[in-house]
């Protein structure tokens, strides 16, 4: 038999969810030993497909062939048979069992339940490390920062001698270098003839690492071909439809009093002796590597997390905050970088989660929730962030990756802060979203807000910052003005390197 | 048509618990024509208020992904209490305090939990020892008579509501205060700031809490409430029977625990309804009930009562899993 002209075929897939289709009449096809990108606005169905693919969703319509065989995929274990595994977007592992057991999970059961313990360890430590990864396989999942969840995720789908890979958003939440040694992996699957799906919104990273890209909108294909035949303004043109001008708006700099003084912050081995400030009108980046004290600097801020020691002050007073309400209370706002653990509640409504925060405001006589103005509200919201859902009732598991994160946003829009943190905000957001958010911070700072904005995509760091904090192992290593901006300048500061020869110029001049 | 069933059992799945229940009333009216009489169906309503007064309690507190073990406990010491209050204070400050001993308790469980974070199953069990030990002690081991000051005590517990002399024979008290309650947390659920938290904590408390929300404030109050009603639970057990005794009330919260289950509720909290639990304590005393009338003896009651039990939630587990 002649080997199949493709490894992956779908023809006709048409998906529904309660009458509204989120595929319509999708063809999708993979060649063998590929890597091909699945790239698309947020809801535009990416994760639809590819759980069909695996099992994980049914379609409604349409023929799937895997290496030209015609398959019936219904549930994810038949598709693990035929060789499919899949990263999802969301991560699946279980917190509460170390490393090693979540990588070798389904094995586990499977074998009757004894488990010889220094094996498996020795085992998943050679995984790891022949991936150039360094992570003790006795740890529990949920000590691990989000960045190694997603390593463990990706151990583990090839752990199953996968024909065929589907990474959603993988390198969503991982750190430069480790997205380098990701695609020298990837690289090497291919070699070896694996079939790869890479679901992404960095463009840049589907250039660099793609073969062929298939572009989706609304649930319909509307481009494809090999990357080497194609720009990146045409798959973004394909994408929303539209050119996109410029990612980054212009913002007029109107930059006021100090909002935010941290002085001498400490927690732990995280955060150390960390002093900056934010001004009104003013986006305040905090740049560094993937485990450098960013998250943990800004939950100690906002009495997430307790501190050791350190001085706060919000608007020229000094704030004994104590817990996250007081924080909220004096007016600040918080996006946290894990939005499903942490931003959102995903079994309630959207108008649920983003009234969560300013319930008072929807409150009347005895507490009695005013239901008009919180629909209000969450209309009038879902219209300015432009959040996909069908209704204001939409539970917020059933929207987009996307789509999620933009409601755990839409949680502090309009309410009376005078500083909001956003933690890695524009993860898993596509580009004409990206410069939708883009717009509203600018339009927070315009109004006169401060805004804390960690990310660990260095261009938009550059893009939307006054000024930069970096920081290395916990410290601050330098901090960056607007001139001073550049992914040279934050690296080196990020890494341990002193500044570039800018700096000493003017220092010296 | 094959969609047309598929849809059909969907439907049936989700809205499993009427489902469980009209089923219940139908198969029972069948197996005793006396069940639909007036007298036995108030006789059934009023067997099942106390548990679904402290049902709905156990309900909030399972919303925001507690448990509460003392509520039969709490109960005693609430029915021996009122009982010896009435010795020597008039009826409605012998309530008064004796619903305030019930909120005490329940706040020091709920204060455990809050503030000091100990989990709720060690808390409360504990919570059940000290409770039950108390009863004793209070009533020194034997049933306090209830004194003439608490007469109208007593016919509240016999008494009837909108009664029609001729036609219609009146709606027990107790199952009136039921109802009255049921209605209660139902609109505090739905409508109201409350509701959403107590539904949201249970669902993701760190989002709640990352939200600005005092989650301690919650979680301490849903076990006070719990106390509160366990109490008056155990103020109408002793206006039926006339006397405060420590011994009643035993395995109550078991019973609690398995009505706001067979309703649907997850134990790890954020699911659940009110009207799911009521059905779920009507459910659990039909079973009794019907047995009952065709004298079924105690002990396969029991395990039948169990094998429904696990029915119920497996049918649930089939509707979730559908679900993602
Ligand atoms: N279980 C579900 N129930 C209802 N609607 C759903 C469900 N899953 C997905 N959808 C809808 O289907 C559409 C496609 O969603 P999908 O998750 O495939 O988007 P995506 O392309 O992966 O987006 P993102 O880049 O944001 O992850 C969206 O409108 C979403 O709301
Ligand atoms: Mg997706």
């Amino acid at each position: 038999m002649l080997p199949a002209d493709y490894s992956v075929e779908m023809v006709g897939i048409t998906k529904e969810f309660g009458g509204v289709h989120a595929l319509r009449e999708v063809s999708f096809r993979v060649r063998p030993g590929e890597i091909h990108a699945l790239v698309g606005e947020n809801g535009a169905g990416k994760s639809t497909l590819m759980k069909i693919l695996s099992g994980a969703y049914q379609k409604d319509e349409g023929v799937v062939r895997i290496e030209g065989k015609e398959v019936e995929i219904s549930n994810p274990h038949s598709g693990r048979q035929l060789g499919i595994a899949i990263i999802y977007q969301e991560f699946a592992l279980v917190p509460d069992l170390t490393v090693a057991e979540n990588i070798y999970l389904d094995h586990l059961s499977s074998r009757g339940g004894i488990i010889n313990k220094g094996r498996l360890y020795r085992q998943s430590e050679e995984l790891i490390g022949g991936l150039g990864f360094d992570i003790n396989p006795r740890k529990m999942v949920w000590q691990l920062s989000v960045a190694y969840q997603q390593v463990v995720e990706i151990t583990k789908a090839l752990s199953e001698e996968a024909r065929i890979l589907i990474l959603d958003e993988p390198t969503a939440v991982l750190a430069p270098k480790e997205v380098k040694s990701l695609f020298e992996i990837l690289r090497r699957l291919k070699e070896q003839g694996v079939s790869i799906v890479y679901i992404s919104h960095r463009l840049e990273e589907v250039f660099e690492i793609a073969d062929s890209v298939t572009v989706l909108k609304d649930g319909q294909v509307t481009g494809e071909g090999k990357t080497e035949q194609m720009k990146p303004d045409d798959v973004i043109r394909m994408m929303i439809g539209r050119k996109l001008t410029t990612m980054f708006p212009e913002r007029e700099l109107r930059i006021g009093e100090e909002i935010l003084r941290v002085e001498g912050l400490n927690r732990g081995k995280e955060v150390r002796d960390v002093s900056f400030s934010v001004r009104a009108g003013e986006v305040l980046g905090i740049a560094g590597l993937v485990g450098s004290g960013r998250t943990e600097t800004v939950r100690a801020i906002f009495a997430a997390d307790k501190r050791d020691s350190g001085r706060i002050e919000l608007c020229g007073k000094e704030l004994q905050l104590k817990s996250p309400r007081e924080s909220v209370r004096s007016g600040i706002g918080f996006v946290p970088e894990d939005r499903k653990g942490q931003g959102v509640i995903l079994s309630m409504s959207v108008r649920e989660n983003v009234t969560m925060p300013r319930l008072r405001s929807v409150m009347g006589w005895f507490g009695f929730i005013k239901k008009t103005k919180e629909q209000r509200i969450t209309e009038e919201l879902i219209k300015r962030l432009r959040i996909k859902a069908r209704s204001t009732e939409s539970a917020v598991t059933d929207l987009s990756g996307g789509n999620q994160q933009k409601v755990a946003l839409a949680k502090w829009f309009g309410t009376d802060s005078s500083l909001i943190i956003l933690d890695e905000p524009t993860r898993g957001v596509d580009v004409g979203a990206k410069v939708e958010i883009y717009n509203l911070i600018n339009e927070l700072a315009a109004r006169g807000l401060g805004i804390i904005f960690i990310s660990s995509e260095t261009i938009e760091v550059i893009g939307i910052c006054d000024r930069v904090v970096v920081m290395r192992q916990g410290a601050i290593s330098d901090i960056l003005d607007k001139e001073q901006l550049s992914e040279e300048n934050i690296m080196r500061a990020a890494i341990g390197r002193s500044r570039s020869s800018a700096v000493d110029i003017r220092t010296s001049g | 048509m094959r969609q047309g069933l598929k849809k059909g059992i969907d439907t049936l799945l989700k809205y499993n618990t009427i489902f469980i229940f009209l089923v219940l009333v139908f198969a029972s009216s069948f197996v005793s024509n006396r069940f639909f009489s007036e007298t036995n169906i108030f006789n059934l309503l009023r067997q099942v208020s106390g548990i679904g007064i402290i049902s709905m309690g156990m309900l909030l507190v399972i919303l925001t992904g507690g448990i509460d073990l003392s509520v039969g406990s709490i109960l005693a010491v609430a029915s021996v209490l009122s009982a010896y209050f009435l010795l020597s204070m008039p009826l409605w400050m012998s309530l008064v305090l004796t619903v305030f001993a019930g909120v005490l308790l329940g706040s020091v469980s709920g204060f455990l939990v809050s503030n000091r974070r100990i989990a709720p199953f060690v808390v409360t069990l504990a919570m059940m020892t000290i409770g039950r030990g108390l009863g004793y002690i209070i009533s020194n081991g034997s049933p306090i008579l209830v004194r003439e000051s608490g007469a109208s005590l007593k016919s509240f517990g016999s008494g009837y509501f909108f009664k029609i002399p001729g036609y219609f024979s009146g709606v027990p008290q107790p199952v009136v205060l039921m109802f009255s309650i049921f209605v209660i947390v139902f609109v505090v659920l739905r409508y109201t700031v409350f509701g959403r938290l107590v539904v949201a904590i249970g669902s993701n408390e760190t989002a709640v809490k990352l939200s600005g929300v005092r989650v301690g404030v919650y979680k301490f109050l849903v076990y006070g409430i719990s106390g509160a009603l366990a109490s008056i639970a155990g103020i109408i057990s002793t206006s039926r029977t006339g006397v405060g005794s420590p011994i009643v009330g035993r395995g109550f919260e078991l019973d609690a625990i398995a009505a706001v289950v067979i309703g649907g509720a997850s134990l790890g909290g954020g699911r659940g309804t009110a009207l799911n639990t009521l059905l779920g304590v009507f459910i659990l005393g039909m079973i009794g009930n019907i047995m009952n009338l065709k004298n079924v003896p105690a002990y396969p009651q029991q395990v039948i009562k169990g094998l429904i039990i696990i029915f119920a939630v497996l049918l649930q587990g089939i509707e979730r899993r559908g679900q993602s």
